[in-house]
């Protein structure tokens, strides 16, 4: 019997070890694996059971953080199957890629100018997210039908700039509506 | 030992024994204790039928402490030895207290490690040991009413409170003879209260307006799981403001001037507290207040009035909302229940504006005052393994991100905020120096950039490092913090595999050594009691451990050990009935340690077997 904290985390949660999942199913699964391990569980047990228990519960979370973001859960699947995201690759983006990057922050900086600011950038907001769920396609066909870990690293890569892009959306939305208050 | 915990419902052959559990709100103002009984979970009242324990305790010179009524009776008489809101106090720093803000009438000095203690006529009082006189007083009712001891209790805590503050209740517990189950936040309290868990699936806004905080959780419930997605607050806005505004309303009114004297501005919060409560009932109220002796100034206060007062601090509570529903990745179109916590939610105008933010009409069936209260007694009771058959899970996130003192004074985060608890994160050091045998680490808690501007909530020394070429060890320190949200740290040398030796210095919380002796100090008068006391819960515990392994033997002991493995748990088992015999707790104690960690092979394997058992049926296979 293999022990929970060996098991990889598509093992742990038994699903298919690709990047498609179905949410809902990793969720149910997420949640049965807590009802058994959980610290309440062994509320009034001795130290060492509830270390184990502690160390379990964490192990679980920590996966199902994982697969949960689509990033994070390409970059594991890489990982796995022996690819890993260096640094090197940043400077190999094609420069239409940059372009439309600077574009969209350009943009971004000006929300503020806009005659209806809020608007502009929930028109911002669409449009970072649309570009990431279509880099997310991408990476799921480059890794579940084309096996194309060299394609898989560019759209994972490309999806952390855009990560990266909608962190600065939602401090911008943050900062605009507490102003409003 | 929790293998009774993990078999299979119905089939222990242990008789079921009702466990005494309580459910404790530690709160600023007031403290509450409730208990499931029949199935039924409320708060108990004290024997004058009064429910709520002002959070008051007035210290004697014989070194006796008051607490509650008779302590709040004086608290004007005796302000010196009078301590209210400790809970403020928590796991704070003497210059924490003092940046607080607020006019305390009490002396603070240092203690041993930072923690403020409070110069008090039975001596130097720490906020823990203040904490800890409310709840023994609530223990005792709690103890009293059941007739019998406790097993354990739930304890509620903002969400908001970092790991010194929850270290601090938690010891607290500990200090007043508890068994602390688990800290448990206090809207997810709420939530259970309401029994939510048994409702259908939904995102639940708990929004929860006190005497002095205000605290917004965003929960998620999922097939009786619930989920805390995000909190905010503000830990300096409450009810307590409300009267201020109001009180404020009335100076202007009586033509009073900022210059006012502390006994007038007592009369005048006092009055402007009674308005705010008549007017949750009627349209308008009339308003007495004693300028100077024979100096009356009377008038009135409509609802209107008082709802234009009030409303600009309503709206404050509203960005917090924002940010934890942007936190928590939702929109208001998402939620599906507000419930309405804290006795200033009664304030009408709150329930319409957050009803309206939320599209919604806010619960408010329980009483604001109680209900997380009630909600910690539902979740002690199924800790305590009365309900053995309840699937009921609480999930937790950690409210402040955690993180590590770097190069410049920055902080690195390792544990992100909301990220769901217990959860365990490593990170690896090297040496620079040749030869280089220890290493010093900065833990801390916030979102700020400067560490100076985070909680410090602990300094670690790693030791014994292994001496090396600089750059060469590779030292992989894990900071795990478990269900009550509580840290802690291991360090490991990779190359070697040596334990590299941690010593932690609690930025502002009780050393092991000073908890032992406050223990120590507050048993002397009552050593003997203390001794058969001590020996009771050893006895029990025995029993319960021995039970609950009997019962799991039987069942499947064949499926999981070998002869000799089998063999090592009977000895400690009839090590454990011996002990058991005798009149000494520390041998049992002892026995029992030995005992678990016999059996500790077979709860790992009967764990990971329960597991595979669950996630049958789950098969890979079944999706290709």
């Amino acid at each position: 019997m293999s022990s929970l904290l060996t098991q990889n985390y598509f093992q742990l949660f038994s699903l298919p070890e690709q990047y498609r999942l179905e949410r809902a199913e990793l969720d149910d699964r997420y949640r049965e694996l807590q009802r058994n391990v959980h610290p309440d569980r062994f509320a009034s047990a001795g130290d060492r059971v509830r270390r184990l228990s502690v160390q379990q519960a964490a192990h679980i979370n920590e996966a199902y953080e994982t697969l949960k973001d689509p990033l994070r859960r390409g970059r594991y699947l890489l990982t796995l199957r022996g690819q890993t995201m260096g640094d090197q690759q940043a400077t190999h983006q094609d420069p239409e890629f940059l372009m439309q990057q600077m574009t969209l922050r350009e943009a971004l900086g000006e929300v503020r100018e806009q005659a209806d600011p809020l608007a502009e950038l929930d028109r911002l907001a669409r449009e970072v997210r649309a570009q990431y769920q279509a880099l997310e396609a991408g990476l799921a066909d480059a890794l579940d039908e084309r096996q194309d870990a060299e394609a898989a690293l560019t759209f994972a890569l490309r999806m952390q700039y855009f990560t990266r892009l909608q962190n600065e959306v939602q401090e911008l939305e943050a900062n605009m509506e507490d102003e409003l208050l | 030992m929790a293998l009774i915990q993990i078999s299979e419902p119905g089939q222990t052959t242990a008789p079921h024994q009702h466990r005494l559990a309580a459910g404790i709100d530690l709160g600023t103002t007031n403290s509450l204790v409730a208990t499931v009984r029949s199935g039924v979970a409320e708060t108990l009242p004290d024997d004058t039928g009064r429910h709520l324990l002002p959070s008051v305790v007035r210290y004697l010179e014989q070194g006796e402490a008051l607490v509650g009524e008779a302590a709040q009776v004086q608290a004007a008489d005796d302000p010196l030895n009078t301590v209210v809101s400790v809970k403020r106090f928590m796991g704070r720093g003497v210059e924490d207290v003092k940046r607080l803000g607020v006019s305390l009438p009490y002396e603070f000095v240092a203690g041993e490690s930072g923690m403020p203690l409070i110069r008090t006529a039975a001596g130097d009082r720490s906020p823990v040991q203040v904490s800890a006189d409310i709840l023994a007083t609530l223990k005792r009712r709690a103890e009293q009413t059941l007739g019998g001891d406790l097993t354990g209790v739930v304890i509620t805590v903002p969400a908001y409170f970092d790991d010194a503050q929850r270290q601090a209740t938690k010891d607290a517990g500990t200090l007043a003879g508890l068994k602390v189950l688990r800290l448990l936040n206090e809207p997810t309290a709420a939530a259970v209260a309401y029994g939510l868990d048994r409702s259908a699936d939904g995102i639940i806004a708990v929004y929860d307006l006190g005497v002095g905080t205000f605290d917004i959780s965003i929960l998620r419930l999922n097939q009786g799981v619930f989920e805390v997605m995000a909190t905010a607050g503000d830990t300096a806005l409450g009810g307590d403001d409300m009267d201020h505004l109001i009180a404020g309303w009335i100076m202007v009114q009586a033509g009073l001037d900022e210059r006012i004297d502390h006994g007038l501005q007592r009369r005048l919060l006092q009055a402007a507290c009674a308005a705010k409560e008549a007017l949750t009932g009627q349209e308008a109220t009339d308003i007495r207040v004693e300028l100077s002796a024979g100096q009356p100034w009377q008038g009135v206060l409509s609802r209107g009035q008082m709802d234009e007062l009030i409303e600009p601090l309503i709206k404050k509570t509203l960005a917090p909302c924002r940010r934890a529903l942007r936190d928590a990745g939702v929109s208001v179109n998402d939620i599906h229940e507000v419930i309405m916590v804290g006795g200033s939610t009664r304030v009408p105008r709150v329930r319409t504006l957050i009803g309206g933010f939320f599209q919604r009409p806010p619960l408010v069936d329980i009483d604001p005052d109680r209900v997380v209260a009630i909600g910690a007694a539902i979740q002690a009771d199924i800790l305590a393994g009365n309900k053995p058959e309840d699937d009921m899970l609480l999930l937790d996130v950690i409210p402040l991100s955690l993180g590590i003192e770097t190069m410049g004074g920055l902080s690195e985060k390792i544990v992100p905020r909301n990220t769901t608890i217990p959860v365990a994160r490593a990170q690896e050091f090297t040496t620079f120096k040749d030869g280089q045998t220890a290493m010093a680490l900065h833990v801390v808690q916030g979102e700020r950039e400067l560490v100076e501007d985070c909680r410090s909530l602990a300094r670690f020394e790693l030791r014994d490092i292994p001496p090396m070429a600089a750059g060469a060890a590779h030292i992989r320190v894990t900071y795990q913090v478990d269900a009550d949200g509580l840290l802690s740290v291991t360090a490991e040398e990779q190359t070697s595999g040596a334990q590299a030796h941690i010593e932690v210095k609690p930025s502002y919380g009780l050393t092991d050594t000073e908890i032992e002796t406050m223990l120590r100090a507050s048993m002397d008068h009552a050593q003997d009691d203390m001794q058969a006391r001590r020996l009771r819960e050893q006895q029990v515990e025995a029993d319960r451990v021995l039970e609950a392994l009997q019962a799991a033997l039987q069942q499947d002991a064949g499926q999981f050990l070998d002869a000799d493995e089998r063999q090592a748990i009977d000895q400690a088992a009839e090590a454990l009935e011996t002990a058991r015999a005798g009149d000494d707790y520390r041998e049992i104690k002892t026995a029992v340690e030995r005992l678990e960690a016999a059996s500790a092979v077979y709860v790992e394997r009967r764990m990971n077997a329960n597991i595979q058992k669950a996630m049958t049926g789950h098969a890979v296979d079944e999706f290709k």
